[in-house]
């Protein structure tokens, strides 16, 4: 069997398994195993692309570009895993879920595993639309999980407008083998990407031009774009917080990983600038970047609840990748690419102390979370080193990424770069006033330390330190690869 | 441009039941009571599954017969007998959901409709003459459909409009390109599938927690909290 067989085979048969387990105890271990195992197949996959190059074939179509999103995606499914199941214990064990909710719980993690590496590893531009609109149907009863009044209304806002958001995605994908359907003469081709590539030049620019406006406003809902963004709050604070870390860390790298892919077709199309600019893709991604940035970070400033807090630095950073990839050109490209990695890495770092925080002050309110470093060194720490290497410290990755965008910006559209600093100087100032006396100050009485893995998080919070002193030099060969299929140059 | 009489018997079909489909969906928009939200619903699954039926005798794709018979199955049959069950079991059947505003309600339809004969202009040359006023059709669709999902207050009736948002879709696959390949196909409905049956959950852990269906009184979770 094939490589990349392993690699989605792995987490339906442990969808199936968790399903079926009845030992919600058990089910955490066997996630963790069945996660580990996805890991390993995903290097497998690394390797093998890395060693004999592209895997392009019918169904699937692997590169340097998607093949590292499937080696994060496969790497925080771990962590993750790990850090839940200290996390969904203790949940347990407070009753806010029963066994019976746990099963379905580790039977979903795993099938929006399996939807994300699917959304990834496809060449199919149709499938890649049924593996986002599974994710959705995978993580909706997640996000209910505690069956509160409000966590319902979260699930359900995020059903009917990511279901809505991305049936225009949908209408786009319909558009776009429309106008292929013109020139590839076989219609089960004609929604390969690799084909769509291949014949990009000769696709009728009016019809893609269209295509492109429906599939970023569908997708876009996905990666949360002001002012489509209206769900990932709600959804994120509402469910368990190991969803939160998938949720920020996974998908929205997944539905904009979707729009670069398109944006490639789309920018083939448009090259000889007749009916639309040639750059029309990008103009509209830097708008709904750029927007999405500032909005969310004037955000930042009035939320009350923990989680709240960080998913809306999560649609800022969102914003920020979007800007970076709609400016396109080598340097923002590169930049884009490590920020996706630094970004998925802190965020789901910083939601798992944010979860062990709100489980030790038994509250989501910022108001009521104080002494934690005192309470728990590991978390109180954590929270607040996550939360530097977020606001983009030196020396963290998140640094060096912004630092490289702005550089991009400043070489290409220098007026932009004021509102970019801007954006990120309020976006610290709307983290650190609430995080200060939410890490800092006395213990409240009562409040006790709780059983915690650090692992997870020392390993990411490492990483991104790692990546911020200096990029290894394969990652970084291969993030200049990836930079060249996107944007058509290397960097390095 | 051909005129409608000029065109064969068939095109003539295929149109005018295009035609119904978009009346259909008006009739969805302006009706209150539960049951027959639902039926008409049914009755626009069935006219798409005409339609796909005919546009496969047309042009003799055989794959696109295999969709017509899941549009039937799925669409006329399985999603309204769900939904009729459901809400036979919730005891709102026989409720009504009242429209707000159901003048202007269906004036702006009525707007929206030219809005996307205009959107879809440019690219109405490139199409077939038989599939020419589908696209404007399928678009007007997907837009009447998000217009009954902001105007509905039940989750039974949000939820029959978000169905027949995706009915748009598929009417854009099968007469803008004569069906997408099977795979993306078979992939979509098993999508709606799903969501039929978790929506259906979901009326029960909606009625849980707020003891009634009308989701405005989810109204807790604000962009700020003050």
């Amino acid at each position: 069997m094939n490589v990349i067989d392993w690699v989605l085979i792995i987490p339906v048969a442990g969808a199936l398994g968790l399903a079926l387990l009845p030992n919600a105890r058990l089910g955490a271990w066997l996630n963790i195993l069945v996660s580990a195992t996805g890991l390993a197949a995903s290097i497998w996959l690394a390797l093998t692309v890395l060693n004999n190059g592209t895997i392009a074939g019918e169904l699937f179509y692997v590169d340097a570009f998607n093949v590292y999103l499937v080696v994060l995606t496969s790497l925080v499914s771990m962590t993750t895993s790990i850090f839940s199941r200290p996390y969904m214990a203790h949940e347990l064990e407070i009753h806010k879920v029963t066994h019976l909710r746990l099963r379905l719980y580790h039977a979903s993690f795993q099938g929006f595993m399996f939807t994300m590496l699917l959304a990834l590893t496809t060449n199919n531009l149709g499938v890649l639309w049924i593996a986002l609109e599974g994710a959705t149907l995978a993580t909706v009863l997640l996000v209910s999980l505690y069956r509160t009044r409000e966590s319902i209304e979260a699930a359900w806002k995020y059903f009917i407008l990511c279901g809505v958001g991305i049936a225009q995605a949908l209408f786009g994908t319909v558009l776009l083998y429309f106008a292929a359907s013109r020139v590839v003469p076989d219609p089960d081709q004609a929604l390969q990407w690799s084909v769509l590539y291949q014949h990009a030049g000769q696709l009728e620019p009016v019809i893609v031009g269209l295509a492109f406006v429906f599939l970023l406003v569908g997708y876009g809902t996905k990666i949360g774009l002001v002012p489509l963004h209206n769900w990932l709050p709600d959804a994120h604070s509402e469910g368990p917080t190991p969803m939160s870390a998938v949720l920020s860390g996974l998908l929205l790298n997944v539905a904009l990983y979707a729009v670069v892919r398109v944006k490639m077709i789309v920018d083939g199309a448009l090259i000889d600038g007749n009916p639309h600019n040639p750059q029309l893709a990008g103009f509209i991604m830097m708008a709904f970047g750029l927007l999405s940035f500032i909005i969310a970070g004037l955000f930042l400033h009035r939320q009350r609840d923990i989680k709240r807090l960080f998913s809306y630095s999560s649609i800022e950073h969102m914003g920020l990748m979007t800007f970076a990839f709609g400016l396109g050109g080598p340097l923002a490209t590169f930049g884009a690419l490590l920020h996706m990695t630094v970004h998925s890495l802190t965020k789901s770092a910083i939601f798992m102390t944010v979860g062990h925080a709100s489980q030790i002050a038994g509250t989501q309110q910022i108001d009521r979370i104080r002494g934690l470093i005192l309470t728990q060194p590991t978390v109180g720490w954590g929270l607040l080193i996550g939360s530097i290497a977020i606001a983009g410290f030196p020396p963290f990755g998140v640094f060096t990424s912004e630092f490289l965008l702005l550089t991009a910006t400043m070489k290409s559209w220098p007026w932009l770069t004021m509102p970019l600093l801007m954006g990120l100087a309020i976006a610290f100032a709307g983290l650190f006033r609430h995080l200060h006396p939410m890490v800092f100050g006395q213990i409240p009485e009562g409040q006790r330390a709780i059983a915690v893995n650090p692992f997870p998080l020392l390993l990411h919070l490492t990483l991104v330190l790692w990546l911020g002193l200096s990029v290894p030099a394969f990652l970084a060969n291969w993030f200049d690869e990836a930079t060249r299929l996107i944007s058509g140059a290397n960097l390095l | 441009m051909e005129t409608y009489a000029e065109l064969p018997l068939l095109q003539q079909a295929i149109q005018t039941l295009a035609a119904l489909v978009l009346v259909s969906s008006f009739a969805l928009l302006a009706q209150s009571r539960v049951i027959a939200t639902i039926q008409i619903f049914a009755w626009q699954g069935l006219l798409l599954a005409v339609i796909t039926t005919l546009i496969a005798w047309e042009t003799g794709l055989t794959h696109l017969y295999i969709s017509a018979a899941l549009t039937l199955v799925l669409k006329a049959f399985f999603v309204p007998w769900l939904l009729i069950r459901q809400a036979r079991k919730l005891g709102i059947l026989r409720d009504f959901d009242a429209i707000i505003r159901p003048g202007i309600t269906l004036m702006a339809a009525g707007s929206l409709v030219i809005f996307c004969y205009n959107v879809v202009l440019p690219i109405q040359r490139f199409a077939q003459s038989i599939t020419r006023d589908a696209i404007a059709v399928s678009l007007a669709l997907v837009m009447i459909g998000m217009l009954m999902l902001i105007t509905r207050r039940k989750a039974i009736t949000q939820v029959v409009a978000f169905m027949s948002l995706e009915n748009g879709l598929f009417f854009a696959a099968i007469s803008a390109t004569q069906g997408m390949p099977m795979v993306v196909e078979l992939g979509v409905a098993f999508d709606v599938l799903i969501a039929a049956v978790i929506f259906g959950i979901f009326f029960f852990h909606i009625r849980d927690s707020i003891e009634s269906l009308d989701v405005d009184q989810l109204n807790r979770l604000a962009e700020t909290d003050e």
